[in-house]
């Protein structure tokens, strides 16, 4: 007989033994409770208290909480705006992330494929190469600027902040999208379409409609980005303030209750539209059905599709994919320039920049580890509600916060927890910040993936006699692996990319991130050349693990469709 | 006055040859199923003719106009699904009333015929609910009056009771028979249950591996099927094999591993061949009358029936059905018993040239 | 002592009662099927057998001793899910293999219960296959012999043939049952499909909504069943509302409505009672000329349905009442037509008679 045998049980080598004493141990009672109980108390304890309690601490322990009128006013207009930009934004986003994502779906092809995996690229791009790309694109001679003979198209400022923050959040929107695209129940689509629907009526009044939810969810996520992003934002915002930019202006400046009572600000109120949009959006009545059906379904011809398609198209070349992209052309004569043998030889800035990247990808790995080990059991507790329904949407809810929470605000406060009130040096600080930056990411993933593996499957593999060890070993974690890859991955790449929370916390380390923002900025002088190449090799390392995802994702839809 | 034709419908996807040269005519007001195991195509055809699939070759023709170019919303076809697909975002009445609202029908009618509609299922009172606070069976019967709402004649039915209960399904389907005799619909139901298609059909059409095997009356197809196929799916039957011994023309003696049978049909000697008894046809008596010899060799009580398996002679098991109308005690496991058949219920068959297992296999 | 042991269980989820006090007696080698609609509380039997639920009230023993603390893994009860549940990422043999080695069996042993219960189903042929390469048929096959390498003793089938073609399950509800007994399992076997109940068990047991309505041989079951819920869900019946007028020794007189009697055996009935007669289908007998029964009613045939080995008419008798008639095996000749007068009748004995169901007829024969 060929393939796999299965492992013989009374060998006496040392990872079996280790594996049946596992076994029995997850055999007796309590012992899996324990485990999850342990995960949750670190979540609680390590994650997210002193994600609020540094903050709320902080505020209690400055000496007076009065804030100078100027000062007042730039702070409420400054949060303002990043609520303003955010729903903008993402309203944006959902409106044409929308049309793509079933440009994707529904042309199920070779260059469909290839669009996705474009669709991906602001994603892995590490934000602060996105804010220098745009910013070179937009704002620069050497950009746009140049077809329309002016040296400028787009100065620093709300404008830009809009474009980039639209850019790096729409593949967030298609991603979402086409996962709920493909999720979704053609049969509700066709029933209309029987019952005299045009193609677009169908859409507009069943499809979106059943994937409100989903639709919500994009937009939330969006939302939070768009709210946390510091890094990108700082380099391309000029003179403007939203949210994040003034509280790092007033930390640079030193102004602390300024930075406490704005990163306090920004929390509560994140909190708070967040839980509104959460409660109300689901509640908002269907419409009762308003139907054109001569103009829909003259909207639902192929001219109109195909226009509306090149529409889609070249809106995501312009506004997303270029000015996303265009770094490449600096870097690559930064190359050509000689510069890399330079970068390679360490000389000058170089020195500093290497360093920098082993911080970040030393980090990055803890970070991944730490989560993976503490994140697992979370996870599986929330898809599989071990210790009951409330318990698993109260948890599920806490994930969420550092998401929701922007991220130098988050940074702040764990600065102040940590540093302050503990004593712990700072490249423990950092470690700490991303991993709570990037724990909703692993455990959404494996969540999402462990709800997809039937139930029954766990059932039958326990009735079989299965201890829990073992129904872990060979059903569930087989079954996810991919899952988990592609988890690790988000959270490796979201923490080389991170920015807000580590500038809040970074004194004399700096991660590869923050070294380029002052490269960009011109806070450190810099070639253009250098800052072009320091950029590129981020955004080389972000490409690989893009790559590796992408063969992932093929890999689960090979098997699906198997 | 919906009537259908279908020429030469063939459709494949990738290798695999879903619909074979499908050619059919369905009379107007005429209930068809369509009957054949999962996979045998027929759900690819009554996508085909509504249009949510496009065939390779051939037509399809409604009225006598071809239906090629013109697109599911406007073929005018009643369509339900084996999911059921009812809208959840809507209440009952919202989902009866759908296909008159995106014809932006008049206020006054589309209330008029809604309300038609829930009281012909007797729903009206339940108008308010949602999809998921319904039973199956009353998430069927809103499926079925959404589509009849938009008034169309022509339906198709794709498994319309496949996710209800076996006790629910055999009710549902009279009712869903006696609306369309009411409402003078043309209907073709697709389904994998025979006694659901024999029970309400004006017309069989079985289908195998996307192909028609057979197409008839309920009675002919279960009594006179023409193909071993046929004659195996729908209903139970035995089939035993042997070789034509004699013929005359009209009947042969065929022989099955030592035991003779005289039967009609035609035969060259030496033929092999398959012949077909159906379990109710079958009689036993206790051994005195002339017949084949055999042991019961088990008894399944079924309720209106006893199911006996007999081993005669040559290890051949062949199954009996006798009612419990008379109240005779019936036959024990290991009693000798006569088989006898009458000629009138045997049916003879070709042996088929793939083997019997490939010709009759259901998977 | 009995193999398992049902005693007062229920089992409520948030405020639904799933199960309500139900108790039973399963024993050594018996095939035991559960017969009832969706939400009758059939999966949740199994479950809490399966030691995948803990029972809210009452206990469960396995040959004698309380099992409601012991795991699942711990139990011996194998369950097979409805839609199989088999490993996706595992070969057909190592799906089979599962049980033993989850056991801690040596690999040895693993594979030769694997191989021999693959045997068993006659799919040894494709034991490196993946689940997704195979049918539904010998999936489910396979799901049987990974029960049956278990060891475990206990099978749980939950609707083991509900995923397949009606035709398909025709032919493999007798080769599920013979390779069940074959091996010596215990099985409990749950379904909505009333001719599977009655071929595949050797008793049957129908519950409704979290009830047990009744338990026994199906003979028993059929001939004298204890509800009119029972009578319908087993082989279906015509059920006549009346009331009794007289009781004369071991017959009563049942006024119809319309004036019309029926003589049906006495039993522990009192006057101006009223009652439901159920009358098997297959009992009634139709006739164009002379009937020799007990009850004899003139009517006129109102449809005929064909079922293939047979045929069912509905006859409405002159009161109005529908009276249903089952023939078997008939012949074109005898056969008869909508609109034909005939002699419809049944005897005395074959009147099952039922107290007035307190919720009214239709509450009582609702199944939906």
């Amino acid at each position: 007989m060929q393939g796999t045998k299965p492992e013989a049980a009374n060998s006496t080598s040392l990872p079996a033994r280790l594996v049946l004493i596992l076994e029995r141990v997850s055999a007796r009672t309590g012992v899996t409770k324990g485990v999850y109980s342990i995960a949750v108390i670190f979540f609680i304890l390590i994650v997210i208290t002193p994600a609020i309690a540094g903050i709320v601490v902080q505020l209690f322990s400055l000496p007076s909480l009065a804030l100078s009128p100027d000062v007042a006013k730039r702070m409420e207009a400054a949060v303002q705006w990043s609520f303003v930009i955010g729903l903008v934004v993402s309203t944006l986003d959902v409106l044409a992330g929308i049309p793509l994502a079933w440009l994707i779906v529904r042309n199920h092809g070779h260059w469909t494929t290839i669009l996705d995996s474009l669709a991906d690229i602001p994603f892995v791009v590490p934000t602060v190469a996105l804010g220098f790309s745009i910013l070179e694109f937009w704002s620069s001679p050497m950009g746009i600027a140049q077809l329309f003979g002016s040296t400028s198209l787009v100065s620093p400022g709300v404008i830009l902040i809009m474009l980039l923050h639209f850019a790096f959040s729409f593949p967030v929107i298609v991603r979402v999208m086409v996962g709920e695209f493909l999720n979704y129940r053609e049969s509700y689509e066709v029933a209309a379409r029987t019952l005299g629907a045009s193609p677009l009526t169908a859409v507009r009044t069943v499809t979106l409609p059943i994937l409100r939810p989903g639709i919500l969810a994009a937009f939330l996520l969006a939302l939070a980005r768009s709210l946390s992003e510091t890094g990108a934002t700082i380099v391309v915002a000029g003179a403007f303030e939203n949210g994040t930019v003034f509280i790092n202006n007033a930390r640079v400046s030193g102004l602390t209750s300024a930075v406490v009572i704005a990163s306090l600000t920004m929390i509560v109120s994140s909190l708070v539209v967040f839980g509104l949009i959460k409660i109300i959006a689901p509640r908002i009545r269907v419409l009762p059905l308003r139907v054109w059906p001569n103009l829909e379904r003259k909207l639902s011809k192929s001219p109109v599709v195909a226009t509306r398609n090149a529409i889609t198209l070249i809106g995501f070349l312009v506004f997303v994919l270029l000015p996303c992209l265009f770094l490449a052309l600096p870097a690559v004569e930064a190359v050509a320039g000689g510069t890399a043998i330079e970068a390679f030889a360490g000389v000058g800035p170089w020195k500093a920049f290497w360093s920098s990247m082993l911080l970040s990808y030393v980090i990055a790995v803890l970070a991944t580890i730490v989560n993976i080990v503490s994140g697992l059991p979370v996870a599986i507790l929330i898809a599989r509600k071990r210790f009951g329904t409330r318990v698993a949407k109260i948890v599920d809810a806490l994930v969420d916060l550092p998401i929701i929470v922007p991220s130098l605000a988050l940074g702040v406060s764990l600065n102040f927890f940590w540093r302050t009130m503990g004593t712990l040096p700072e490249f423990w600080v950092i470690l700490l910040a991303h991993t709570t930056i990037t724990y909703s990411y692993f455990v959404r993933t494996m969540a999402a993936s462990i709800q997809g593996i039937a139930p029954e499957l766990e059932d039958a593999a326990k009735t079989l006699g299965a201890q829990p060890f073992r129904v872990f070993r060979k059903i569930t974690l087989p079954l996810t692996k991919y899952s988990l890859l592609s988890g690790a991955i988000l959270v490796f790449t979201r923490s080389v990319d991170e920015t807000g929370a580590t500038s809040a916390v970074a004194v004399n380390l700096k991660t590869a991130p923050i070294l380029l923002v002052s490269w960009i900025t011109g806070k450190v002088a810099v070639t253009p050349a250098e800052r072009a190449l320091g950029v590129g090799f981020l955004v080389a390392t972000s490409f690989f693990a893009l790559v590796i995802l992408r063969l992932i994702a093929i890999r689960i839809s090979a098997r699906k469709v198997a | 006055m919906p009537e259908l034709d279908l020429v030469g419908v063939s459709k494949s996807y990738g290798n695999i040859q879903a619909l074979t040269d499908i050619s059919l005519h369905v009379e107007n007001k005429e209930y068809v199923c369509i009957l054949g195991p999962s996979g045998c195509g027929k759900s690819t055809l009554i996508r085909c003719i509504a249009g949510i699939n496009k065939p390779d070759s051939g037509k399809i023709l409604i009225d006598g106009e071809s239906v090629e170019q013109i697109p599911i919303e406007d073929r005018r076809i009643g369509y339900v699904f084996q999911d059921i697909a009812l809208f959840p975002h809507m209440s009952a009445r919202d989902n009866v009333s759908y296909g008159l609202a995106v014809r932006h029908a008049e206020s006054t009618e589309i209330t008029t015929v809604t309300n038609e509609m829930l009281d012909l299922i007797n729903m009206r009172d339940r108008s308010k609910a949602y999809p998921r606070e319904l039973s199956g069976g009353a998430q069927q019967k809103l499926a079925v009056a959404r589509a009849i709402a938009t008034g169309s004649h022509l339906f198709l039915l794709d498994e319309p009771l496949g996710a209800l209960d076996a006790i629910v399904r055999a009710e549902l389907r009279y009712e869903l028979r006696k609306l369309a005799s009411d409402l003078g619909l043309t209907v073709i139901h697709v389904t994998h249950d025979q006694e659901e298609a024999l029970s309400i059909a004006d017309s069989v059409v079985v289908m195998k591996s996307g192909r028609i095997v057979e197409v008839g009356r309920p009675s002919e197809v279960y009594a006179s099927p023409r193909n071993l196929f046929t004659a195996n799916f729908v209903g139970e039957t035995n089939l035993l094999e042997g070789k034509v011994l004699e013929t005359d023309g009209s009947k042969c003696t065929v022989d099955i591993k030592g035991h003779t049978i005289r039967v009609s049909g035609f035969g060259e000697v030496g033929q092999r061949v398959i012949l077909s008894i159906r379990p109710e046809f079958v009689s036993l008596t206790t051994p005195t009358v002339v017949g084949w010899k055999g042991l019961i060799k088990q008894v399944t009580f079924l309720g209106n029936l006893n199911r006996y398996v007999v081993e005669v002679e040559g290890g051949i098991d062949i199954i009996a059905e006798v009612s419990t109308a008379e109240y005779s005690t019936g036959f024990r496991v290991g009693e000798s018993v006569m088989l006898s058949f009458e000629d009138v219920h045997m049916l003879l068959f070709d042996y088929p040239g793939e083997g019997l297992e490939k010709e009759i296999s259901l998977e | 002592m009995p193999r398992v042991s049902f005693v007062s269980v229920t089992k409520n989820f948030g405020k639904h009662v799933a199960l309500d006090g139900v108790s039973f007696d399963v024993s050594d080698g018996q095939y035991l099927c559960i017969l009832g609609p969706t939400g009758s509380g059939k999966t949740t039997l199994l479950k809490l057998l399966a030691g995948l639920l803990k029972p809210d009230e009452g206990t469960i023993y396995f040959d004698g001793k309380p099992v409601n603390n012991v795991t699942a893994q711990d139990r011996n009860a194998v369950y097979v899910p409805q839609q199989y549940a088999l490993f996706p990422h595992l070969t057909v043999l190592q799906n089979v293999a599962f049980g033993p080695l989850a056991k801690g069996k040596p690999a040895s042993v693993a594979l030769a219960a694997a191989s021999t219960a693959l045997d068993l189903v006659r799919l040894s042929w494709r034991a490196q296959a993946l689940p997704n390469e195979l049918s539904g048929g010998m999936q489910q096959r396979v799901a049987l012999a990974r029960g049956l390498a278990s060891g475990a003793g206990l099978l749980l089938l939950d609707e083991p043939l509900g995923a397949l073609d009606a035709r398909l399950r025709l032919d493999l509800r007798h080769k599920l049952r013979d390779l069940v007994k074959q091996s010596g399992f215990t099985a409990i076997h749950v379904t909505h499909d009333q001719d599977e109940a009655m071929s595949v068990g050797d008793e049957i047991m129908i519950l409704r909504n979290g009830k047990l309505q009744d338990y026994g041989p199906q003979r028993r079951v059929y001939r004298r069943p204890a509800s009119i819920f029972v009578a319908n869900m087993i082989g279906g019946a015509s059920f006549l509302e009346g009331i009794v007028d007289t009781t004369v020794g071991e017959t009563a007189l049942i006024n119809l409505r319309g004036g019309l009697t029926i003589q049906a055996p006495s039993k522990t009935l009192t006057l101006t009672d009223p009652v439901i007669l159920a009358l098997r289908k297959e009992r009634v007998r139709i006739s164009r000329d002379r009937l020799e029964m007990d009850n004899v009613f003139k009517g006129e045939i109102r449809s005929v349905r064909f079922l293939g080995n047979s045929k069912e008419y509905l006859i409405r008798i002159s009161n109005g009442d529908i009276i249903a008639s089952r023939q078997f095996a008939e012949s074109e000749d005898g056969a008869f037509n909508v609109g034909e007068e005939v002699l419809v009748g049944f005897l005395e004995s074959d009147a099952l008679v039922f107290e007035y169901p307190a919720e009214g007829l239709r509450k009582e024969l609702d199944v939906a």
